[in-house]
């Protein structure tokens, strides 16, 4: 994987490469050690000055960095026993949503995830992980299967958004979208989502009415694109850093809001700085927010989902 | 007190002001001179050409409703600024101008009325109001009206017509799909019937969450329905639009909605409907 880094994360992602370096001499020559501990020290301190002050904007340049984990990243650091389905039977196989069987921690669940690619080809495969209609059917089939199978939904937010196209249009989008809300709010197993990088509107939320919603530090959810917000707002695109402060996007605002219910820290300089990292980071959250809810059965399940987003929006009564 | 703003009471584009001949009006369809009496009168249906214009929310209410009566629920939400949003103007004010222009609080509204006699929880949305975009008091209505309606045992009857979620409060509007289709999903563990009918335009959030999940879709004759704007598939995909894109015509072509319906025909077909799916439920009792 080429590595890609933006023009605000250069000094810290320069350190930790140095880091890694030195690490490989530490690693056969132990003369090395006490001069790693010390660049270690600097990175982290540089890298939690740095981020600590980053703006709505970098964080969204964050959120769709190239070399983030995507889900697949993680599905392999977080399962074992994984098998891949396929298909909405309806039309189509759509690569910009991926779901499977798997096992966490030795327990069978389902996992679903919006997946991005590494590559132009990828791309060109994965949608730049924009679903069609049929990614939302093949989820829908497999929210509808841990139901009937009493299986755990783990799900990966990963979406700049649903595809806007004809195509799209044509088999019903809108109708495809709204009924994954419907299966998630209607299955009587838990369900927990991550948002893992882009949150992109209601092609987000369509893996995302769960029981309870982590997001990775840097991550981002948004009903609409900064860049798209500034266009409706002012006709003007490159106003999205005004119009990504404005909607409240980042990991500490969706908190505060209750959008989200806790926040994984990544590692230093991000996660795509180590995947390895970022997946036992996740784990870790994600097992003991699973567990956390092994107090529940099935319709104490969906009126605890109900009763989460029952309780959003602010408004004066 | 809510004064008028200035010009509030101005006319659309296509009103013109004839000296001793009371108001006419241009027809969107066919360009014909049409008398505005006459055209409300109508329900906004050009009697030449057939052109749904834009109608109110009391026009809506006298269409459907028996003696045009809603008992109106939750009339009293009122937004607030939970993310205090500011585009040069802030969101407060752009409530207050909405509620002016629109002469409603909020960009629907919900209640209990009668279609040819039958009880029905009835919703529609007001257009007018920041084009009906939905924000925590629609979303929170919206689940309202599905919840008592569900409590009393009343089929819903939902008029949606909005260009999607409301920006200016973020994250928030995107949750109230959510929050709307999980208080649908409930309300059909009941058996209750669920109309949707899709105006003029339907698109994004509204669309992606209840609209298409009604046990009947109807849609309005030529409205502009789909999930994302034209604007934005153009700009995405660089090529220009197929003519009828995205209108009623188009959807009822690719299976998404049972019928096309004109205002004239709306409420007698919808009470029909009702009562089919009324008497099974009757008979399974
Ligand atoms: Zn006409």
């Amino acid at each position: 994987m080429a590595a890609v880094i933006l023009p605000f994360e250069r000094p810290v992602a320069e350190l930790i490469d140095k880091v890694r370096k030195l690490r490989a001499l530490a690693a056969s020559d132990p003369r090395f050690e006490p001069e790693l501990a010390r660049l270690e020290e600097k990175t982290n301190r540089l890298a939690r000055e740095l981020f600590a002050d980053l703006s709505a904007i970098q964080k969204v340049q964050l959120s769709r960095h190239a070399n983030r984990p995507y889900t697949l990243d993680y599905v392999k650091r977080l399962f074992t026993d994984w098998v891949e389905l396929k298909g909405d039977r309806r039309y189509a196989e759509d690569a910009a949503v991926i779901g499977g069987l798997a096992k966490f921690h030795g327990r069978s669940v389902v996992v679903i995830g919006h997946q991005k690619g590494r590559g132009t080809k990828e791309n060109l495969k994965r949608n730049f992980g924009m679903p069609h209609p049929e990614g939302y059917r093949k989820a829908i089939r497999l929210y509808e299967m841990a139901d009937r199978f009493g299986l755990p939904i783990l799900t990966f937010i990963d979406t700049p958004g649903a595809y806007p196209g004809i195509g799209a249009e044509e088999r019903g989008q809108s109708e495809a979208i709204g009924a994954a809300l419907g299966a998630m709010a209607r299955a009587s197993v838990p369900i927990v989502a991550t948002i893992i990088g882009e949150g992109g509107s209601g092609g987000a939320l369509a893996l995302g009415v769960a029981n309870r919603v982590l997001v990775m530090e840097f991550a981002c959810y948004s009903v609409i694109t900064p860049e798209g917000c500034a266009a409706i707002l002012w006709k003007d695109g490159s106003r999205a850093d005004e119009a990504a402060a404005q909607l409240k996007i980042t990991a500490p605002d969706l908190l505060q809001l209750g959008v989200v219910d806790a926040i994984v820290e990544e590692p230093t300089g991000g996660a795509h700085q180590d995947h390895d990292d970022a997946a036992v980071r996740l784990d870790r959250a994600l097992w003991s927010t699973l567990t956390s809810l092994d107090e529940l059965r099935d319709e104490e399940l969906v009126e605890d989902r109900y009763r989460r987003f029952r309780a959003l929006g602010a408004y004066l009564a | 007190m809510v004064w008028p703003e200035k010009n509030a009471l101005s006319l659309d584009a296509s009103e013109k002001q004839s000296i001793g001949a009371g108001v006419f009006r241009l027809c969107d369809g066919c360009g014909q001179t049409l008398d505005a009496a006459a055209l409300a009168a109508a329900f906004e249906v050009c009697p030449e050409c057939g052109q749904h214009h834009r109608l109110s929310a009391e026009g809506w209410r006298r269409l459907m409703l028996d003696g045009g009566e809603l008992s109106a629920w939750d009339a009293h939400l009122m937004p607030g600024d939970p993310l205090r949003f500011s585009d040069g103007k802030g969101y407060k004010d752009r409530v207050r101008a909405a509620q002016r222009k629109s002469g409603s609080d909020e960009a629907v509204e919900i209640g209990r009325g009668r279609i040819a006699g039958r009880a029905i929880g009835y919703g529609a949305f007001v257009f007018d109001f920041m084009g009906g975009s939905m924000g925590s008091v629609v979303g929170e209505k919206i689940a309202r009206l599905f919840e008592r309606a569900g409590e009393e045992e009343l089929p819903v009857v939902l008029l949606s017509a909005s260009g999607g979620a409301r920006m200016q409060e973020g994250i928030l509007s995107l949750m109230q799909m959510a929050k709307c289709v999980a208080a649908l999903e409930r309300f059909r563990k009941k058996r209750l019937p669920f109309v949707s009918v899709l105006r003029h335009p339907t698109t994004g959030g509204v669309a992606a969450s209840f609209a298409f999940l009604g046990d009947v879709n109807i849609a309005e004759p030529k409205a502009l329905i789909g999930f994302a704007g034209p604007r934005v598939i153009e700009n995405t995909i660089r090529q220009t639009l197929p003519q009828g894109f995205q209108r009623a015509e188009f959807l009822l072509d690719h299976g998404m909605v049972d019928a096309i319906l004109s205002r004239r025909e709306m409420k007698e077909h919808i009470a029909a409907l009702l009562g089919h799916l009324a008497d099974g439920a009757r008979r399974r009792a």
